[in-house]
């Protein structure tokens, strides 16, 4: 089963993970995915989709198959500005203020402050932030933190957004509201963005995408395309097409854990 | 919309806060001076009427304005003593900062090279300075080399141990956030480890500076060295031969001052280093 598929931007060919303590993280997986694609990689805890996310970013590497993302093998592409990643948690540097830490990425290119000043700036204030550029992360809120994060991450224009269950630890309001601010990013930058979440809701409204996945081992057991209902608004998630969708993709992770506890 | 309407609370909150903050913040910090003084003088005083009342011969327990006196009477010497100390202290303090920073970034870049040389970083700790001091002073010539040794290897190893853990205790989220953007070793260590490992180094550098001084003190003890170029440990130690009780106090006293002025110090450093962001240095706003 040979997966050549030029157009893609990222493209996982018979990918396993094996972690050194025999745990297959990640079985076999292959996957492409296009230019503009809003992927989400769904499923519950331990079913390889952080693993499988953290292997397309080049922080690990696969124990076989191979993974390319913008035409070079993950994690050697480029300076690694062409990739953006969102963590779990806002993931700052307390010791300094929110322009730096946004800075950071341009900084580490080797990009003057005063160089960079435009570009943070504009990065800062696509997420609303601007006038808390000189605020200290613990100044603020969890979800002011999680734009920060964002803004870090878009600060060098990638093509590529990873994202890493970034809302989980939010309130629903916030998330609701961060959810729409990473649609708005993704469809003014023409954004692939990969998004790993264990909620069911939020990959519905967010993606066109969804690849369902199981645990023990960590493997896709469904690829569900949703492509209606953009540009979604708030109004989306209590459409018809909203609540079908939910029931497909629910129907598909409920086949998982039916499956998970039969191996018990 | 929604934006405007936090802005204004926020703004209505921060007005409401600042008049009753601004008051508890000039109570508290005058508290803050007002307290320590009091009990201090308070202190100085009983122990003043105690001496008169019962009589107390000076050469058992000198009143405080008999210590004042001997002060200024032997000022010069005690002064030149003092220097002495100061000169000791310092160095060894600076000589384990270079010291114990440079071979902490060693260990946190190697961990063969850790492993290899810790034992002897633990031997130097765990062996008490007053054990090694007499093999020091033999081997080394100069006794002001060898007293800065002593004060060294005492005042060392919190820097070293610190420095190694807090160089190991950056986020690992950050860290992969560097490895994501291709930062090189030297970028790494400036704007991720350095600033990780700031609070340990702080509070690695109030202990050190407390040890540093005690490391002079009791290297100085050990060494028993009189004459006119030795610290405040030696004209204690001399006083006591000679039954000079109030001298011995005043030399105890400039000591006691030379270990509040590195803990002021320290920790008026750390404050300024720590003081905008981390949890220790934070006043938790009521």
């Amino acid at each position: 089963m040979q997966h050549v598929n030029n157009t893609a931007q990222i493209s996982m060919n018979g990918v396993h993970k094996r972690f050194g303590n025999g745990t297959l993280a990640v079985r076999d997986m292959s996957v492409d995915i296009q230019p503009g694609q809003f992927v989400s990689f769904l499923g519950p805890s331990g079913c390889g989709k952080s693993t499988a996310l953290r292997m397309i970013a080049g922080l690990l590497s696969a124990s076989a198959g191979s993974i390319s993302v913008n035409g070079h093998p993950a994690g050697e592409g480029g300076d690694g500005r062409d990739v953006g990643f969102v963590f779990q948690e806002a993931t700052l540097m307390p010791w300094t203020t929110v322009f730096d830490n946004v800075y950071l990425p341009l900084r580490l290119a080797g990009t003057s402050r005063r160089a960079a000043k435009d570009q943070v700036n504009e990065a800062l204030s696509n997420v609303g932030l601007l006038g808390f550029s000189q605020s200290f992360p613990r100044e603020l809120s969890g979800g002011m933190k999680m734009r920060v994060s964002i803004a870090r991450a878009m600060v060098t224009k990638p093509a590529l957004l990873l994202m890493d269950e970034p809302f989980a630890a939010l309130d629903e309001m916030t998330r609701f509201k961060l959810n729409n601010d990473v649609l708005k990013l993704w469809e003014e930058n023409n954004l692939t963005v990969i998004f790993v979440t264990h909620s069911i809701f939020e990959s519905v409204y967010l993606s066109n995408r969804v690849l369902v996945m199981a645990a023990r081992p960590g493997r896709v057991v469904d690829d569900i395309a949703l492509p209606g209902g953009y540009p979604r608004t708030d109004e989306y998630r209590t459409s018809q097409e909203f609540a079908e969708n939910t029931r497909i993709v629910t129907r598909a992770l409920k086949g998982t854990l039916d499956h998970d506890e039969s191996d018990h | 919309m929604t934006k405007a309407i936090i802005e204004e609370t926020d703004d209505e909150d921060s007005i409401i806060l600042n008049a009753e903050q601004a008051r508890r913040e000039r109570n508290d910090r005058r508290l803050r001076i007002v307290m320590p003084v009091v009990a201090l003088l308070t202190a100085v005083a009983v122990w003043e009427a105690l001496v008169h009342i019962y009589d107390i011969p000076h050469y058992l327990i000198p009143a405080p304005s008999r210590i004042g006196e001997t002060l200024i009477t032997d000022g010069p010497s005690l002064m030149g003593s003092a220097w002495f100390t100061v000169k000791l202290t310092l160095l060894s303090l600076l000589l384990a900062i270079i010291g114990g920073v440079a071979l902490g970034m060693l260990f946190a870049l190697s961990r063969t090279i850790e492993m290899s040389l810790f034992p002897f970083a633990v031997i130097l700790q765990v062996t008490p300075v007053v054990a090694i001091a007499p093999l020091i002073l033999i081997y080394v010539h100069s006794t002001f080399a060898a007293l800065l040794i002593c004060a060294w290897i005492v005042a060392f190893f919190p820097i070293l141990s610190n420095t190694v853990i807090g160089l190991r205790s950056a986020d690992h989220n950050l860290r992969d956030l560097f490895t994501l953007y291709k930062a090189t070793p030297w970028q790494r260590l400036r704007y991720l480890l350095a600033p990780s490992a700031l609070p340990n180094f702080m509070a690695a550098l109030k202990i050190a500076g407390g040890l540093s001084l005690i490391g002079a003190v009791v290297a100085e003890f050990v060494a028993g060295t009189a004459g006119q170029n030795s610290g405040l440990a030696s004209r204690i130690l001399e006083s006591s031969f000679r039954n000079e009780i109030p001298r011995m106090f005043a030399a105890l006293i400039l000591v006691s001052l030379l270990g509040i002025a590195i803990f002021l110090a320290t920790s008026w450093l750390s404050k300024l280093v720590l003081g905008r962001w981390h949890e220790s240095e934070i006043k938790r706003e009521h």
